[in-house]
């Protein structure tokens, strides 16, 4: 595989946009990422993206034009970008052409995500009994963590704080108001630990990224970004994943570890080389225990990290500098390649008021989703 | 609970002191919870489980699910669940009675009740064992 760059960006601005389908903002995420390449439409020689609730991707070139070009629609679920990122990059670096697409998108109804146990092979008395909500998932899983690793609930609601003080800098961000320790500690419970401003919304969002090799990156004399690494992995033995009626006695990996581990020794670096991270805060819990699965920290440092501010944006290591999901919201199509597009953003330094310090040079991103699966993607500049 | 039926066939015995039923892997004996059905069932042997084990998280539920799948009732009363591991069994999510949020510690010991989750209908639940 040679290495491939990341030679244009494009986001359509995450939260609510009504009367502008998920497509829609595809299309526009397109445009704005074609802009910032500098290329046309017709210079794209293949295409992947997809959505979980606003459709295919494919039937975007009835606006961007028949050009004839491959465009493979991604039904990945939580890893619909990171797929579609993966499968770009691959044709890339594979040589089969010079210059591809990724593209996700998507469009969902207010309020909490709705499962139907068929859908996931369970059974319907798991929901009918009330057992099937993947807030309640993210809710024991870091219970269970803060009484074996001593995590606060401060720590849950300053990753919140953080989030949402990072969303105020950032013009795709979808919630753009501060909001106090406060106010996330004593708002409603949804699960306990985790109150409503410690968990992201289901939104809207789109999110484009070129792809090009690095003999055209120079032609064009693009502003590239390198792809380091990209891994997705799924659920290993004994883990501990959303919808489970039981899990193992015989506790086993997560799917995390396994994707962080294989983008590390791709890339060939490890934690302490990386200078901004992204990484999946379905709720604040999630960013916590996603801290140290990526490496990035020992069980129960966080506690520490937290209160020293070292995930702040003039950190040790700056984390969602974006606001990430409890700040943009989760279009599930879109959200992996979100962190990949801010990541882009801070490499390039042109990330204005929330620009990480000290030109940083390496970039992680990390997504999580059901039913057990992760994608990581390491940049460099 | 006269008259109450079951959420589902299969998934508790039908004893005095009920207990799970779940399905142990005919090669490499790992039990799972429930019993599964379909062609899976074919490499499981059904097999009681045990009516105590030990709280291993807990979370309440707030707010009312979305209906369908939830088919508790419309007027709704927030209620605690968790996981309870069954030693050397499996570990098993359940709605949890009994006891108030601020009694759940990690660790500490639970029993097998069957509750009326809804109006006329059972499914079985942990509490602190007494």
């Amino acid at each position: 595989m040679t290495p491939v760059q990341i030679i244009g960006a494009g986001i359509h601005p995450f939260g609510r946009t009504d009367g502008r389908s998920g497509r829609d903002q595809g299309v526009f995420a397109v445009r704005q990422a074609l802009a910032d390449a500098g290329l046309e439409w017709t210079d794209i020689e293949c295409a992947y993206g997809g959505s979980e609730a606003a459709g295919n991707a494919d039937i975007m070139v009835n606006e961007l034009g028949l050009t004839g070009l491959p465009f493979i629609n991604v039904s990945n679920g939580c890893a619909t970008g990171g797929s579609a990122l993966a499968s770009a990059r691959n044709a890339v670096g594979s040589g089969q052409c010079d210059v591809a697409l990724a593209v996700g998108f998507d469009k969902h109804p207010r309020g909490a995500f709705n499962a139907k146990p068929g859908d996931w092979g369970l059974p319907e008395w798991y929901g009918e009994t009330g057992m099937m909500l993947t807030t309640q998932f993210f809710a024991l899983k870091i219970q269970r963590y803060m009484h074996l690793h001593g995590i606060s609930r401060a720590t849950l609601g300053k990753v919140a704080e953080k989030a949402f003080r990072n969303g105020t800098l950032c013009d795709h961000a979808w919630r753009r108001s501060p909001v106090d320790l406060d106010t996330i500690l004593n708002a409603p419970m949804v699960n306990d630990p985790l109150t409503k401003y410690m968990f992201c919304s289901p939104a809207e969002g789109a999110v484009a990224l070129i792809i090009a090799s690095e003999k055209k990156a120079r032609e064009l004399g693009a502003d590239g970004v390198k792809i380091a690494s990209i891994a997705v992995r799924t659920r290993p033995p004994g883990s501990f994943e959303v919808f489970a009626p039981a899990i193992s006695v015989d506790r086993g990996g997560k799917p995390t570890e396994l994707a962080s581990q294989a983008a590390y020794e791709a890339a060939g670096i490890g934690p302490e080389d990386i200078d901004v991270a992204q990484l999946q805060d379905t709720e604040s819990g999630a960013e916590i225990m996603h801290m140290a699965e990526n490496g990035f920290c020992q069980d129960g440092e966080q506690e520490q990290w937290l209160a020293e501010g070292r995930t702040e944006l003039n950190g040790q290591l700056p984390v969602n500098t974006d606001g990430g999901c409890l700040a943009c919201g989760e279009p599930i199509g879109a959200s992996g390649l979100r962190q990949v597009y801010e990541n882009t953003v801070q490499l390039r330094g042109r990330g204005g008021a929330r620009q990480v310090p000290g030109n940083p040079k390496t970039a992680y991103s990390h997504v999580y989703g059901a039913p057990g699966l992760s994608a990581v993607a390491i940049l460099e500049r | 609970m006269t008259g109450a039926v079951p959420v589902a066939e299969g998934l508790w015995t039908d004893e005095a002191e009920p207990r799970l039923i779940g399905g142990r892997h005919m090669q490499t004996g790992e039990i799972v919870f429930p019993m599964p059905g379909g062609d899976a069932a074919q490499h499981f042997d059904p097999v009681p489980l045990s009516r105590t084990g030990m709280l291993w998280s807990w979370t309440s539920q707030d707010f009312r699910p979305k209906s369908p799948p939830y088919a508790g009732p419309e007027a709704f009363v927030p209620f605690l669940l968790g996981y309870v591991e069954l030693p050397g069994e499996v570990i098993v999510e359940t709605r949890i009675e009994g006891a108030a949020l601020s009694d759940l510690k990690l660790g500490m010991p639970m029993e097998l009740v069957l509750t009326e989750f809804a109006p006329g209908r059972t499914t079985f639940a942990f509490r602190p064992s007494a």
